[in-house]
């Protein structure tokens, strides 16, 4: 059993309080500083993926989509034109406008982390693990999460592993609908 | 690129930075920092508002104060109006781009006196919150909603950099035993601790290989910088310091995105050197490497190894000092690690507990960084311009009540600012002018 920590969280939740006294002293005025006060702020988006969209309508499709120059060629493989495994609408190169094409399930790892902290949004979600995957058939990397390794034994050992992509059943339409996992587990 | 003018900083001020500054508004707590540079005890009389033709203002987030037009605020609280001004937002880059913003109004001619205020109030929200804030400068289509956390991406950069170059967790730690030791000199810094390379490795995992103690932490805080045309810098100083060179560069928002391809070489390197490198993929900085190199141009730095006497750069995290050693060519790319375990970053004279046998030939950040002083976004790039600037008037004493890190007869230093995974970059050069 690990030890209990020296001391108790701090956390901005407490007391409401509606009122303040006031000293009879106005020289002791200072004396009042700081008053804190609490608020919430939450707010709905309306995001468009916009012409990213068939991304996620492919991962939605267990299908893995990514973009191609139509006018650049690839630097590591001259017999093909640049592959960008996340999408982008128009080439960073040329300025032209890529064409989709559809990425193997199966990459390595070009490198990780494992967050045992992260922001408030995915903190329950911790520790999860972070990669970037590369591909022969493509030139940039795509972020993912890897699931099935052990978080508590992080291996440099990790990057260059062979992985293949898994897709949730039911999409949310956020790129977490594909993840990757060690290549030929049994799904 | 050249200077239509020379441009020089005179005075600067830093506010106390902590992790909550529930005493002043941010307005207040700029002020603090622009009265102590304005009434500086070494300037030949106090700079006052009619001095001043106009500011930059440098703050980074909007989320974190829920205060949008918050420049506006300061620019009326420190009685600026309606003198112009403008607010510069870059990241974790605010305030070196608003240093240069600055630079570039007298370069220009337009002001022969610009005060550059930042300031960032990030104790409104909690810690993981804030971190939640923070990673919204990543793509929110593509990488904030797989995790979006910047320690775990600076983590993943530094993964594929020890995997490229063997570079080691210990090696990191050293940066943070270096930077909170410097610190420990320091009275506007934030943390005042001893650390072991064992204290940084036992610290909690926040995301593989970074413990906490190789993190920067929230502040709030506020700098100043008074920036002049050389006749209003002989008026106000004996001991003027000009800036002779500014660089900038970008780079991809998405890591996934950037190139696999070839160095962007510094004068003194050689394309040999880096035959296998594929560049700047995620383990490199481009965009500090451009900013360097621009930097180092107009500066006429021939090597930035002999000509440049300290740095003070951004170590957000103890993972980017050492790749930043690399971009900025301090040593080849991939032996960061090992010029900083030999010792060559440390201060000569600030006592350790490790063994270096090269210590002290290229102090880096003798203030304590980001690591040590803490990091209110908008304000640390200026926070750098401020200790470089005492730096170079032997003020460090003076400021600090303490000499143990002024470095000896410095002649020229180089601030570096950095934003979001690497995205903007700035590198200025500041050399005593007297």
């Amino acid at each position: 059993m690990a030890m209990l920590p020296d001391k108790l969280e701090e956390t901005i939740s407490g007391t409401t309080v509606f009122n303040v006294s006031m000293p009879k002293d106005l020289s002791a005025l200072a004396d009042m500083t700081p008053l804190v006060i609490k608020f919430p702020y939450s707010i709905n988006y309306l995001h468009s993926y916009a012409q990213d969209s068939p991304f996620f309508a492919g991962l939605a499709n267990g299908r893995l989509l990514a973009t191609r120059s139509s006018d650049r060629k690839s630097p590591k493989d001259p017999s093909r034109n640049y592959v960008y495994a996340t999408p982008r609408g128009h080439c960073m190169y040329t300025g032209s406008k890529t064409d989709w094409v559809e990425l193997p399930k199966r990459g390595r790892v070009h490198t990780f982390t494992v967050c045992y902290f992260g922001s408030e949004a995915f903190l329950p979600e911790c520790p999860f693990v972070l990669a970037l995957i590369e591909w022969e058939q493509a030139d940039t990397l795509l972020l993912t999460r890897l699931m099935g390794v052990d978080p508590q034994k992080p291996s440099l050992d990790w990057v260059g592993m062979d992985v293949e992509a898994r897709f949730r059943r039911n999409s949310q339409l956020n790129p977490t609908d594909v993840y990757f996992v060690p290549a030929g587990r049994r799904p | 690129m050249k200077a239509m003018r020379d441009v020089y900083m005179v005075a600067g001020g830093v506010s106390k930075f902590d992790k909550a500054r529930h005493d002043v508004t941010f307005q207040a707590m700029v002020k603090e920092a622009f009265d102590y540079a304005c009434h500086d005890r070494f300037l030949k009389r106090p700079i006052r508002v009619e001095d001043i033709d106009g500011s930059v203002a440098s703050y980074f987030s909007d989320h974190f104060m829920r205060q949008l037009k918050a420049g506006a605020m300061v620019q009326d609280y420190l009685g600026l109006c309606p003198k112009p001004s403008h607010r510069v937002e870059g990241g974790g880059a605010t305030g070196g781009l608003a240093f240069q913003e600055g630079w570039k109004a007298i370069a220009s001619g337009y002001m022969d006196a610009c005060v550059v205020y930042g300031w960032e109030t990030m104790s409104h929200v909690e810690t993981w919150k804030g971190n939640e804030f923070i990673a919204l400068a990543s793509d929110v289509s593509f990488d904030y909603p797989v995790g979006g956390f910047y320690t775990g991406y600076y983590a993943m950069m530094v993964v594929r950099h020890m995997k490229e170059f063997g570079t080691t967790a210990e090696q990191l730690a050293h940066v943070s035993v270096k930077n909170y030791r410097n610190a420990f000199h320091n009275p506007y810094a934030q943390k005042h601790e001893k650390l072991t390379i064992q204290d940084v490795r036992n610290s909690p995992m926040v995301a593989w290989p970074l413990t906490r103690r190789d993190i920067c932490v929230m502040s709030d805080g506020a700098a100043v910088a008074v920036l002049c045309d050389e006749k209003a810098a002989r008026t106000f100083t004996d001991r003027p310091v000009r800036i002779t060179g500014i660089g900038r560069g970008t780079d991809a928002m998405r890591m996934a995105d950037r190139p696999h391809e070839k160095v962007i070489l510094l004068p003194w390197e050689d394309e040999k050197d880096y035959k296998h490198l594929k560049y700047p993929g995620v383990h490199s900085f481009r965009a500090g490497r451009a900013a360097s190199k621009q930097a180092y141009e107009m500066a006429g730095i021939a090597d930035a190894r002999k000509d440049l006497d300290f740095i003070e750069l951004h170590d957000a995290y103890s993972s980017s000092e050492l790749q930043t050693y690399e971009d900025m060519g301090l040593c080849q790319y991939g032996e960061g690690g090992r010029w900083l375990q030999a010792g060559n970053p440390f201060m000569p004279r600030v006592e350790y507990g490790l063994d270096l046998p090269r210590k002290g030939t290229l102090p880096v950040n003798p203030s304590g960084g980001l690591i040590a002083c803490g990091h209110p976004v908008g304000a640390t790039g200026l926070m750098q311009a401020v200790f470089a600037l005492w730096q170079l008037q032997e003020r460090i004493g003076d400021h600090f009540g303490d000499t143990t890190l002024q470095v000896r007869s410095p002649q020229r230093g180089a601030i570096h600012s950095h934003a979001g995974t690497g995205t903007y970059v700035t590198v200025s050069i500041l050399e005593r002018a007297w």
